[in-house]
């Protein structure tokens, strides 16, 4: 498998998929427009899937047709047309640019702001690049090094070929087909992602990032991820890229599934920041996500999300505690600006005996936007002595934004401690002020404070995302408050 | 060094500071007493650049630039201070990175490249222990949780480390207990010099025991109705401000 990376690795050095034209190919390689039983069978077709996979999409499809779109969540968004939308095209080649004279010059500027080397703005903007030798070797040594260790990372799709047992059995075990309307439709439909399979034992000891996969086509509109950490492994994976991303598709639903198997740790660190749509929030990707883990036996999940992008956002990334000892972690900052509006928290689910759980929620709305944070801790009969902790907070901005919170809490057992704090605060004029008077600049002012109040979940981001993402907040609040 | 002309304030309809004239030279320090509502603090934010305040009339200048006409960061960086009645907290910015960022707003104001890491604790080093501040203090949050006395030692730790033209001490000496205003006023002895100005607002001559000024002027309705040297301070805790009322606020008391 080694090998076949680093072949695919020295093909994108010496640029010949460019030179044979993969665009030629998508036109007909794009499916048309619609959902359909046929649609299913020729995605797993084209993706040369086993028979028990094409059985578990056509399960899932059947499923998704007979749901109904929720809308329990606190947005307001015109519905997509299920059937106005391809469900395949080839990986696609981005249209390349000569030059970053050629790209959105507002878009350079924020990424020059997030402190984005001019190699890395022509790679994320889609300026033809010459890799640098470096970052290619170290991509290969990062593969070689992964491998002695047993490590897998790779496309679902590959996997699916590689380790089609491994992918089996964990598959939708914790997102099940049936979980939700996204979920099923994903199930359904779904086109890549990423695997990660820990080996017992194994401290991986990198961060796996999305990154690394530079040989990988694009993120798809039905993205898949799914993370098995065996037995007391650990790993830490980072997700998504704080540079703006534009897509030309509307809507974005995906899966994560984690699985934490006995003492195993998995870190889960997310910055999302696709394109929030122009002012009036017109454009904007809608961003429909279930991400939940499942832990065994005094495992660990920790989630760190940094969610700034999406016109509408409806994500909740949750534990399934399921056992005893297990421990569930969710740290997130949102920001909403403009008209964004982001419906997000998580859902704890304490099944194990002595099951702990941390949630802590900052939610940052400016503009016009809505902001809810929606949780739900449940303490089942059998979780004797479990403990869960939530703070959700909120700053506003503006006069014209809103912050909602929606927590729920259902505790069957009476041993079980629940402890919730919320707060809601507006960003003090004085403490603009008391910058300002200190020689601080207002946005700079803004970034600080907003900054510190998020502190306690970006401390939990890894370095090399913490500061980029801090950046990103003041970027994504400049100008918002009058 | 700073030359206030005619200066005229409001805030919403309340007229409040009305035609403010004081001139304050290199190396003085100028005390501003007055009874409660008379227009300091309102003074103190207008110099600053506190915006929720209108100026309606006259005129500030400081070196030959002209304050009024600057941003508030701006009048920082021209080297304008002002200490805190009522310090602000900032939960999660550490005093030292939020001195990190006043500091090098500044340096880059005046063209310099941002301090260097070592100068910045050497200076940060020198500057807390002026006041008393210890280690630990500086790596909390902006304020938040200090005690009074601290939150005010801060203050001038923060002067210390700014080093501005015009230091503006609005009502420092409030809430400290005596140990604490002998701290504080040691930080502020040891930061006269001759290139440095003073505008020191109290309410009591207490804290002029200890900081001693070389004039005072009493503030009343808006106006400075009286000026003399550190004597003057001494009078007033004798007398009271009534005596110095204009007569349009005597007829209220009648």
């Amino acid at each position: 498998m080694e090998r076949i990376d680093e072949d695919k690795l020295i093909d994108e050095v010496t640029g010949k998929s460019y030179e044979y034209g993969f665009t030629t190919d998508i036109e007909s390689e794009t499916l048309p427009p619609g959902l359909n039983e046929g649609v299913v069978r020729t995605i797993s077709a084209k993706k040369n899937e086993p028979e028990w996979l094409l059985n578990w999409r056509l399960e899932a499809f059947k499923v998704w047709s007979e749901m109904k779109e929720p809308d329990w969540a606190h947005v307001e968004y015109e519905k997509p047309d299920f059937q106005a939308i391809s469900y395949y095209s080839a990986p696609k080649q981005k249209k390349e640019l000569a030059s970053l004279d050629e790209v959105d010059p507002k878009l350079l500027k924020t990424m020059e702001k997030l402190g984005i080397s001019i190699e890395e703005q022509k790679r994320l903007s889609g300026v033809a690049v010459d890799f640098v030798m470096d970052s290619v070797s170290v991509a290969t040594s990062f593969k070689e090094k992964l491998g002695e260790l047993g490590v897998i990372f790779c496309s679902l799709g590959e996997a699916i070929q590689e380790h089609p047992e491994l992918v089996r059995k964990h598959l939708g075990t914790v997102v099940p087909q049936r979980d939700n309307y996204y979920a099923a439709l994903n199930s359904a439909v779904f086109t890549d992602g990423s695997f990660c399979y820990i080996p017992k034992g194994v401290r991986c000891p990198m961060e796996l990032s999305t990154y690394f996969r530079i040989n990988q086509a694009g993120t798809g509109q039905f993205e898949r991820t799914l993370i098995v950490a065996d037995e007391g492994s650990y790993v830490s994976y980072l997700e998504g890229c704080t540079a703006p991303q534009r897509d030309e598709n509307q809507l974005h639903a995906a899966v994560v599934e984690i699985i934490s198997h006995d003492e195993a740790e998995v870190r889960y660190s997310t910055v999302q920041n696709w394109y929030p749509g122009d002012q009036d929030g017109k454009g904007g990707v809608f961003n429909f996500v279930t991400k939940r883990g499942l832990c065994h036996r005094a495992s660990k999940i920790s989630w760190t999300q940094v969610e700034t992008g999406s016109a509408v956002t409806w994500k909740y990334p949750s534990c399934i505690l399921k056992g005893d000892d297990s421990i569930g972690e969710f740290f997130s900052v949102a920001v909403t600006n403009n008209k964004q509006q982001a419906d997000t928290g998580t859902k704890m689910i304490h099944i194990g005996k002595r099951t702990r759980s941390t949630i802590i929620s900052k939610g940052i709305s400016s503009g016009h936007s809505q902001n809810s944070y929606r949780g739900l801790v449940q303490i089942h009969p059998g979780a004797e002595n479990s403990r869960n902790f939530s703070v959700c907070d909120s700053l506003l901005m503006t006069d014209t934004c809103g912050a909602h919170t929606f927590p729920y809490i259902e505790a069957k057992n009476p041993t079980a401690q629940i402890e919730h704090e919320a707060t809601t605060s507006k960003i003090g004029d004085d403490q603009i002020f008391y910058c300002q008077q200190r020689g601080i600049e207002e946005e700079e002012a803004i970034g600080l404070i907003v900054k510190g109040y998020a502190k306690d979940v970006l401390n939990k981001l890894p370095m090399e995302f913490a500061v980029e993402a801090q950046k990103l907040l003041t970027i994504s609040l400049e100008g918002s408050v009058g | 060094m700073l030359k206030i002309n005619n200066l005229c304030a409001k805030v919403g309809d309340k007229d409040i500071l009305k035609g403010l004239n004081l001139e304050v030279k290199p190396g003085e320090l100028h005390a501003i007493m007055g009874p409660n509502g008379s227009g300091k603090s309102t003074l103190a934010a207008v110099l600053a650049g506190r915006d929720s305040f209108e100026v309606t009339d006259g005129s500030v200048d400081l070196d030959g630039i002209d304050l009024l006409d600057l941003e508030a960061s701006d009048r920082a960086r021209e080297g304008v201070f002002l200490a805190f009645q009522y310090p602000i907290e900032i939960p999660g910015v550490s005093n030292l990175n939020f001195m990190k960022a006043a500091l090098n707003g500044k340096r880059s104001h005046q063209g310099l490249e941002p301090i260097k890491a070592k100068d910045f604790l050497a200076k940060v080093k020198e500057c807390s222990s002026l006041v008393e501040l210890d280690g630990q203090l500086r790596d909390r949050s902006v304020n938040e949780g200090f005690s009074g006395g601290e939150k005010k030692r801060n203050e001038i730790f923060q002067m210390a480390m700014l080093e501005p033209k015009l230091a503006i001490l609005d009502e420092t000496d409030s809430g400290l207990d005596i140990d604490a205003l002998r701290v504080v006023s040691k930080g502020v002895n040891a930061m006269r010099s001759s290139e440095r100005s003073f505008i020191v607002i109290t309410h009591y001559q207490r804290l002029l025991e200890h900081i001693v000024p070389d004039f005072v002027h009493v503030l009343s309705n808006g106006k400075i109705v009286k000026s003399g040297g550190k004597e003057l301070a001494l009078e007033l805790e004798e007398k009271g401000y009534d005596w110095l009322k204009e007569p349009s606020h005597d007829t209220s008391n009648a």
